[in-house]
């Protein structure tokens, strides 16, 4: 594989500009399996993201990896759209791992579609440029007389026309206009942004011929899995692989180690280590490791319990904080000056992922170079962190991301690409480590634990004179950073306080602080992150507070958010402020298409909450029923979403319905819970994900708008659980304290134990 | 080993595994057919299922030697061109989101519906409770399996 350019993408939207190498980086683009790397007027390529041929194909190649939330799609959404293409000769390709051309090779914080918005309209816009401009000098004409549509260049006097597949060997000689200077087109003038397409990955999905990364089949290729201590932070003690060897189809067993902190990469990458089993298939693989006998030392954490944890985290809710990230006026001496208090706690444990493809990945070490196919959110680090362990050259490293079977997070993660590498390095073939779904569930990196103590106060206008928020967590950065970095309070808060920085109501007094609880189980990034427990804390608050104040709760927040502020974030003044107009705007919307306020039969409830997460707003109104033994039942939710512009407004919705249906796990039945520092479910028996019968139809609203797009992936969680434990107040007048929800807590007539 | 003969969408084949080898394992590592998915490995997910002889099975909890005569379809042979009722369906109603679950989901829809053609709301969650989706497309599907019964959603 050769390229020669060494752009950044701004760099190389900057050199279009000057029109000077812009058409070398085409040229030199290297297409899989062609050995082109010479000029070829038989592919239009003006830039790394678009080509076009002579028998009118279109090929687009996006960036940001598939892992359910449809980027394919989307992306070539606003490059066709600029292009003036015909949707139906486009085919897509996922972009190779060459991060000095592609920078966006990955997705999180909601932020694929925010990153293309202006890159992916604008190569569009370029190509199209200098079509309009090949075909005028075919026809000698004036370029302001012709326009594009449809893929083809049509004349407006004379109405003769040009099929881009005509204008390949004309505009594959032009110099690129300047990107920056390229018109985009104005909103009314958008044929596919705001429509909903069917999206292209869908065929491939129905009929099993998309490959995961759990599918990738390369000749000669072993299967492998990992016998991993279940205790986080234990170690090989000693094995005895004579049985393991002895199973049918077994290759090799041999011990890797864990991997920790790789200074190059300046991250702790968390591999458990342990004894590999690499056979002809999985099965034997798996049967090899049971045959395994293996002694552990269980480490450093045998002592953690989830009582353990949540008896330290409700110790620090009432210490002194370490981190005092807010303190705007004085919310504690306003607290004892108000008559209407009001305190509550919450307390939300640990959640696996649990993707439905289990990590994964296929690596082939070479002599001439290792190639790995990855089921990755992040292609770039997987080819990072292979070039550091391996020694080997970024371009000696093929990174191929795969389709992705679910993300939520988890595949943000180094650990089981590297320890891919690890087995595959011992053996002369391409090997496939697959973690089994009891490895996945026990080696996860969790959602925080995290607990809230919060306390406000109003005065008699019922207006919230003081807010405090304590957060207390097992924090994400402790399991990445060095040490050294950990001993600034501030940097291991900076993970935990999102969504409770910017209070969107008017707070007179408004203290954030923070408290960290040291666990030896691995957390990260959980689908919303942080939002999805202080989305939590703060809009189950606000209920109480209305409740406090004897309104009703969605009349108490709309007539707090009666003036419009933009509210900046604590984190980055980069990020766009919180606008309480939209805020407030997806608030009535919810409530106006729900019917807030009109009558419910006995036993049901109705409960509203919103939030501002990563550049998008949401509101969810929630129904449910309560049966007399406590079980909640979520009968109905309607959700309104402001997310700018909506691209693909049925991807806005599926991503909604999603999100909220991912989000009731945690709060109907999912728990991960630890023993002995160890993860005591195993598979689906133990944690119990949602199923079709407890999962509501979700009715999504879209705010029309032409502002930039905000995320949508992760946008849909940090409301629900509130707005689910708001309808639970109001159906039986009781708060919910800890998730997931216990019936028992709820039950009309308390049971009697026996 | 055994030489075990079985029927997959058609074809015969004639394989050497241990007869406790899950059909799921012999399908994708074997054969090379990996539309059928590995999810939980203990029939908790949905994820492995195909039909024998029409009936929906999870491949992950069915020993190769167990099946004898009768005919495998897995989510490959469903139709030659997703022009099965219930993958139009699924297309029409834009139900994937990454897609995973979804030739188990297919299969299981699939059987259900051929013995169910016009199902309840209650019937279809009843049908399709074993079949975990974590994108939790559960609702699209319901519709799609109506709509593939020729219900309106």
């Amino acid at each position: 594989m050769r390229h020669q350019a060494q752009f950044s993408r701004r760099e190389f939207l900057k050199t279009s500009a000057n029109g000077s190498v812009a058409l070398i980086l085409g040229f030199y683009l290297p297409v899989r399996g062609s050995g082109r790397d010479i000029p070829d007027s038989r592919v239009f390529r003006p830039n790394a993201w678009v080509r076009i041929t002579p028998d009118n194909q279109i090929t687009v190649l996006t960036e940001i990896p598939e892992v359910g939330q449809g980027p394919r799609t989307v992306d070539t959404m606003m490059l066709a759209d600029e292009l003036e293409a015909d949707w139906s000769t486009i085919r897509v390709e996922q972009a190779p791992v060459i991060p000095e051309i592609y920078q966006h090779l990955h997705t999180g914080g909601s932020g694929g579609t925010g990153s293309a918005w202006d890159y992916m309209r604008k190569v569009g816009a370029q190509a199209r440029e200098m079509l309009l401009t090949a075909a005028a000098q075919q026809w000698g004409v004036d370029k302001k007389d012709c326009r594009a549509e449809n893929s083809a260049v049509v004349h407006g006097p004379s109405g003769r026309r040009f099929r881009y597949g005509e204008l390949v060997a004309t505009a594959s000689k032009l110099l690129a206009p300047k990107a920056e200077s390229t018109p985009l087109k104005s909103p009314s003038e958008f044929h596919f942004i705001g429509k909903s397409i069917p999206r292209v990955d869908v065929p491939s999905k129905v009929d099993g011929s998309g490959v995961f990364g759990i599918d990738v089949r390369v000749p000669g290729m072993l299967f492998a899995v990992v016998a991993r201590c279940p205790h986080f932070g234990g170690t090989l003690q000693s094995y005895d692989a004579t049985a393991a060897k002895a199973v049918p189809g077994v290759h090799a067993v041999f011990p890797i180690a864990p991997l920790g902190f790789l200074p190059k990469l300046e991250r702790n990458i968390n591999t458990a280590g342990g004894v590999a089993v690499v056979a002809d298939s999985t099965w034997s693989a798996m049967q090899g490791r049971k045959a395994l006998k293996v002694s552990w030392d269980k480490g450093p954490n045998t002592s953690e319990t989830t009582e353990a944890i949540s008896k330290q985290l409700k110790e620090q809710a009432v210490a002194p904080p370490s981190f005092v990230a807010v303190n705007q006026g004085d919310a504690l001496r306003a607290l004892q000056e108000n008559v209407k208090k009001v305190d509550a706690f919450y307390e939300l444990p640990f959640q696996a992922h649990a993707t439905m493809e289990p990590m994964n990945t296929t690596v082939h070490v070479r002599e001439d170079g290792t190639e790995v196919w990855s089921p990755t959110q992040i292609g770039k680090l997987v080819q990072e962190e292979i070039t550091i362990l391996s020694g080997l050259s970024a371009k000696q490293v093929t990174v191929h991301m795969t389709l992705c079977g679910g993300s939520f997070g988890r595949r943000y993660q180094w650990d089981y690409a590297a320890e891919a590498w690890q087995v595959a390095k011992e053996m002369k073939r391409p090997v496939q480590l697959i973690w089994t779904r009891e490895d996945d569930m026990q080696h996860d990196f969790y959602r925080p634990y995290s607990y809230h103590r919060m306390s406000g106060a109003l005065d008699a206008q019922n207006n919230i004179v003081a807010w405090s928020h304590r957060v207390v967590s097992t924090p994400i950065r402790a399991v990445f950073d060095l040490p050294e970095t950990l001993q600034d309070p501030k940097h291991v808060a900076s993970q935990e306080l999102g969504g409770a920085d910017v209070i969107p109501y008017p707070v007179s007094n408004f203290r954030l602080d923070y408290s960290p609880v040291y666990s030896g189980v691995p957390r990260a990034w959980w689908r919303s992150v942080a939002g999805s427990f202080n989305g939590f804390a703060i809009e189950c608050f606000v209920d109480e507070l209305a409740h406090a104040a004897g309104l009703d709760p969605y009349e108490f927040r709309v007539k707090l958010l009666r003036d419009d502020r933009k509210l900046p974030g604590i984190r980055s003044q980069d990020d766009p402020p919180l606008d309480t107009r939209r805020f407030r705007a997806v608030l009535q919307l919810a409530a106006e298409k729900s019917g807030w306020g009109s009558p419910l039969p006995a036993g049901q409830g109705r409960g509203i909450a919103c939030c501002y997460s990563f550049d998008s707003y949401l509101a969810h109104v929630v129904e449910v029923s309560v049966e007399k033994d406590g079980t909640v039942h979520v009968l109905r939710i309607v959700s309104a979403v402001d997310c700018g512009t909506a691209v693909n407004p049925d991807g806005v919705k599926a991503m909604t319905e999603g999100a909220v249906n991912y989000a009731l796990t945690p709060v109907l039945n999912g728990e991960i819970t630890i023993k002995d520092g160890a993860v005591e479910q195993g598979n689906f028996d133990g944690y119990q994900v949602l199923r079709m019968s407890d999962a509501p139809d979700v009715e999504v609203h879209i705010v029309p708008s032409n502002g930039d797009p905000g995320g949508m992936g992760e946008t849909g969680v940090p409301p629900l659980g509130p707005a689910v434990a708001n309808a639970v107040f109001a159906a039986t007048g009781k708060r919910i304290r800890r998730l997931p929800i216990d019936p028992a807590s709820l039950a009309a007539n308390p049971p009697v134990s026996s | 080993m055994t030489n075990i003969a079985i029927t997959i969408n058609e074809e015969s084949y004639r394989i050497d595994v241990k007869p406790d080898t899950p059909l799921l394992w012999v399908l994708r590592d074997t054969l090379g057919l990996t539309g059928t998915k590995y999810g939980c490995g203990m029939g908790l997910c949905g994820a492995c299922t195909v039909h024998l002889d029409g009936e929906a099975r999870r491949s992950c909890q069915t020993p190769v030697g167990s099946i004898g005569a009768k005919k495998i379809t897995t989510i490959e042979g469903l139709s030659p061109d997703r022009s099965h009722p219930v993958q139009r369906a699924w297309i029409a109603e834009q139900v994937p989101q990454c897609g995973y679950c979804q030739p188990g989901q297919i299969m299981q829809a699939a059987a259900f519906l051929a013995s169910t053609p016009h199902p309840t709301r209650e019937q279809i969650n009843e049908a399709m409770n074993g079949n975990i989706c974590r994108c939790a497309t559960y609702q699209r599907i319901r519709r799609a399996m109506q709509h593939a019964s020729g219900q309106n959603a």
